[in-house]
């Protein structure tokens, strides 16, 4: 990108005079800034790379600079207290969910720092956990007082404890597509039809560590209008996996002789739907019907507590000249082209969820998402 | 093209230097086709004939097979090739002394197996013209484009083609294991780069069909049936042969190099037999010119009858089911689907249309320029999309290439899953079929019998990067490119035809119904 980069280097002689002017202020408005001029990056990116293609970066990635993004706000920005503190990052996590809302990794680590500064608010007042979390009938009615002024108390490790807290969960964030990946043996045997469905890094790396010790075969779904399966195929034949490519049309077609259907997804519901790529329901509908298990490979991080609604369901579109080119020309007026990019899965099409911290039905995704989640964060 | 027959019968004929009378020729083929069975034995029992109450019954005495390719497997070609000795009808003079005594023979067969058989099958055989094949075990030879997996079977095939001079062509690019027994030609090698002298009306459309020019099951049939009356036209009798026999030896190098262009498909095969059938018809005594003359009508007949005027009966019925305010899905490129929103647009129904599509093939754009060059609404989405859209249908018309004995339905790829989401949505499916391609086959999943195309067409080019450029170097990796899937019968709601609206287990009793009017 030439052009990004000539205006790196001209902004840079630009503020070069500014920028020794500033040796000499305040540390702290040095910092502000400094602050600001990530979260615009972070967001112009966000607002970027969300063209449907496959995201230049993969969800991890997200979910990562994220949460980098939330620790440097903790150490840079200026709060007394919990409550500041966590209405900062509210603004910012509504500002980043409204640059990209189909990215719902983003809004999910924000979620998860307010969890976590609850809980070492929590754990600094001395109260336990526990009496926290339940939102029991009986605590409701006798609670009586609200807990929105229970965060305005100072504490001083709270910063510290909130930075390592935020640490812990990047630490797991890098181990997640390993974790995965490590149970992969448990759920693939020899001599097995896999089918997959467009292209997912965490099912790539699960079938990759499988196939060191096991031979099967996987058949990947292409995936149009963007095919990225055929990427897909590519990387794991390079691994030695017979892989074959079919289109989207033919899997009904196949699916008889498919013995397991291992996906990746872009978001997992609250009720333990997907919604994942464009087909993926199709895939869901002939799994049922030849009685096929449809394993979903997806980290914590993508669990949202969103429920699946009516109007925003499929609320992502691409430009329909991926679906009619404009070669077409003489019929494009006349005709109606759409090209979502999600579809949704309910979960009674879905036999398991393999997640970093184990397999679960999609009955327990709510039980899961309270453990992660405040049920008060559910709206930012 | 006299010559390029080395009919056997040709050479003895010219070996004994004298014109040996019919009843002759009869007995020598039968002493051969006999000669050739007890060689064959081990091939499995012979084909069975269904037509005209011709005794099916093994006897050794006469050969039991009079079949002049009158078979249900949707390749013919084969195993017409093989028995073309004794394709050729008896001179119609002792045709009905032959009738009536397998005629006798069948009852007394009949009147024994009664004893063995449950009641089910005694209904059929208390029909005074019974047709015998129901109670005969039918046993049908595998045709050759589902054995490719069997070297001896593409020996056999080889020397047959060398015999005919037709070109074999090879396969191409690495096999998905699931597909070993099928074909894998590549479009850019047709086998009409291989022919070395002149070039006929039927090379031309084998090359139509290869490429893909000519696609769609109505479309290559018409074009087979004009092909066949041009040669026709052309066709002499040879000296010391009849016109009903040679002929049927004539088309079949033809039928041989259609198949290799592009395998033939169920309605092609039908159409042969009805072709093959009426050569065969043709009494001894009539002239040439007549019974050119007669041909030509019958193929025009078949054409006007089976496919014209059926797909107007199945737009008259299917109209009856548009209503106002309708949102109709249809799948690819279908001649007959697209007639039916023709007429039914001009019949001032107002609705719209939703078309589907998919790669490779991509045939959706034909539907979508022939609709909107009517004036149609249309909307388009790829097969990808259809749980996006499928809420907004009321209605799914889809077409199909066959309609299999057992109620599948026979289509394009990715019809069997618009039939399955559309069931999870409650939507009913339509599908419009000529009777002319009702097929004796059955099938019950899309492996065993399908086509596979050229894989490089899956290869596609987005954003300048072609991931599978070189698939061919990478040795774990493959790809499949299916053209035909089938649709079982608990997906499909009604199935509109020229005979009306028949639910899709009804399939054999049509063609029964059909093998009795014949």
């Amino acid at each position: 990108m030439p052009s990004l980069l000539h205006q790196f280097w001209v902004d840079l002689l630009q503020d070069l005079p500014r920028f020794t002017e500033t040796l000499v202020k305040m540390p702290g408005a040095d910092k502000e800034t400094d602050l600001s001029e990530r979260i615009e990056s972070f967001l112009s990116e966000l607002k970027r790379c969300g063209s449907g293609a496959g995201s230049l970066r993969g969800s991890a990635e997200t979910a990562r600079e994220t949460t980098a993004l939330l620790r440097r706000i903790t150490a840079q920005a200026r709060w007394g207290n919990a409550g500041d503190l966590m209405e900062i990052i509210r603004k910012e996590g509504r500002r980043m969910t409204a640059a990209q809302p189909s990215e719902t990794t983003v809004g999910n680590m924000v979620r998860r720092v307010l969890k976590i500064i609850r809980e070492e608010y929590a754990r600094s007042r001395g109260s336990t956990e526990e009496a926290d979390q339940q939102e029991s009938l009986h605590k409701l009615l006798t609670s009586g007082g609200s807990s929105e002024d229970n965060f305005r108390q100072h504490f001083a490790h709270l910063k510290a404890n909130v930075i390592e807290a935020i640490n812990e969960l990047l630490t797991e964030l890098e181990g997640t597509t390993d974790n995965i990946s490590m149970q992969a043996l448990e759920h693939i045997h020899s001599n097995e039809v896999i089918m997959t469905i467009g292209r997912s890094r965490t099912v790539e790396a699960f079938l990759k560590d499988a196939a060191r010790k096991r031979k099967f075969h996987v058949m990947v779904a292409e995936c149009a209008p963007f095919c990225q399966g055929h990427e897909m195929a590519t990387s794991l034949s390079k691994e030695d996996i017979e892989t074959t490519v079919i289109p989207d049309a033919a899997i009904f077609a196949v699916m008889s002789r498919v013995n397991k259907v291992i996906i990746g997804t872009q978001t997992v519901l609250a009720n333990g739907g997907l919604r994942a790529v464009n087909g993926t329901h199709t895939l869901a509908l002939a799994a049922k019907h030849h009685s096929t298990p449809l394993i979903v490979c997806a980290p914590m991080f993508k669990l949202s507590p969103q429920f699946p609604n009516e109007e925003d369901t499929f609320h992502k579109f691409v430009s329909p000249h991926e679906v009619l080119p404009f070669t077409e020309g003489e019929i494009l007026s006349k005709v109606n082209a759409h090209g979502p990019v999600f579809d949704y899965v309910p979960p009674e099409l879905i036999t398991l969820f393999i997640s970093n911290i184990g397999g679960n039905a999609p009955s327990y995704i709510y039980r899961l998402m309270s453990e992660l989640y405040h049920p008060e964060d559910h709206e930012l | 093209m006299a010559d390029s027959d080395g009919r056997q019968v040709d050479s003895i004929n010219n070996a004994t230097g004298k014109e040996l009378t019919k009843e002759e020729k009869q007995r020598l083929r039968k002493e051969k086709k006999q000669h050739k069975k007890s060689k064959k034995d081990d091939k499995g029992p012979p084909e069975k004939e269904k037509e005209k109450g011709k005794a099916s019954v093994p006897a050794p005495s006469k050969p039991a097979t009079q079949s002049p390719a009158h078979k249900a497997a949707p390749a013919p070609v084969n195993a017409s090739a093989s028995e073309s000795p004794a394709a050729a009808e008896k001179p119609a003079k002792s045709k009905a002394e032959l009738r009536a005594e397998r005629r006798a023979r069948q009852d007394s067969d009949r009147a024994s197996k009664q004893g063995k058989k449950e009641g089910g099958q005694q209904s059929a055989s208390s029909k005074p013209k019974a047709t015998p094949n129901e109670l005969q075990p039918v046993v049908k030879r595998l045709p050759e484009h589902v054995q490719v997996d069997d070297p001896a079977a593409l020996k056999k095939l080889a020397k047959k083609l060398e015999r005919q001079q037709v070109p074999l062509r090879s396969d191409y690019g690495y096999k998905v294991s699931l597909f070993s027994h099928l074909h894998q030609y590549s479009r850019k090698n047709p086998p009409t780069q291989q022919i070395r002298y002149s070039v006929n009306l039927h090379h031309v459309l084998g090359l139509q069909y290869s490429q893909g020019i000519i696609a769609g099951s109505n479309a290559r049939s018409v074009g087979l049936l004009h092909a066949f009356k041009q040669v026709i036209q052309d066709y002499n009798t040879p000296p010391n042969e009849e016109l009903s026999r040679d002929l049927v030896n004539k088309l079949s190098p033809y039928i041989s190099f259609l198949s290799q262009c592009r395998p033939l498909s169920a309605s092609m095969g039908n159409a042969i037999k009805y072709i093959k059938k009426e050569i065969s018809n043709i009494p001894s005594q009539c002239k040439e010119e007549e019974a050119k003359g007669k041909l030509q009508a019958c193929i025009d007949s078949y054409i006007n009858e089976k496919i014209i005027l059926a797909s107007e009966a199945i737009s008259k019925y299917a109209i009856e089911k548009i209503s106002n305010g309708d949102v109709i899905l249809v799948y690819g490129c279908s001649s007959l689907v697209n007639h039916i929103l023709c007429e039914a647009f001009e019949k001032q129904r107002k609705f719209r249309v939703i078309v589907v599509d998919s790669r490779p093939r991509l045939e959706g754009r034909e539907t979508l320029r022939r609709l909107v060059k009517k004036g149609i609404r249309c909307t388009y989405v790829l097969i990808s999309a259809l749980s996006y859209i499928l809420p907004e249908v009321s209605k799914v018309f889809l077409g199909a290439h066959a309609l299999l004995a057992n109620g599948y339905v026979m289509s394009r790829v990715g019809t069997s899953q618009i039939a399955l989401v559309a069931k999870a949505y409650n939507v009913p499916v339509l599908v419009c079929c000529e009777t002319y391609k009702f097929c004796e086959r059955v099938q019950t999943d899309s492996f065993v019998s399908n086509e596979l195309d050229d894989p490089d067409d899956l290869i596609v080019t987005r954003n300048g990067k072609t991931h599978l450029e070189n698939w061919q170097t990478v040795k774990s990796l493959g790809l499949l490119n299916l053209v035909y899937d089938v649709t079982p019968p608990d997906f499909v709601d009604l199935v509109i035809t020229d005979l009306g609206m028949i639910p899709c287990t009804s399939v054999p009793v049509v063609l029964r119904v059909k093998n009795v009017d014949q």
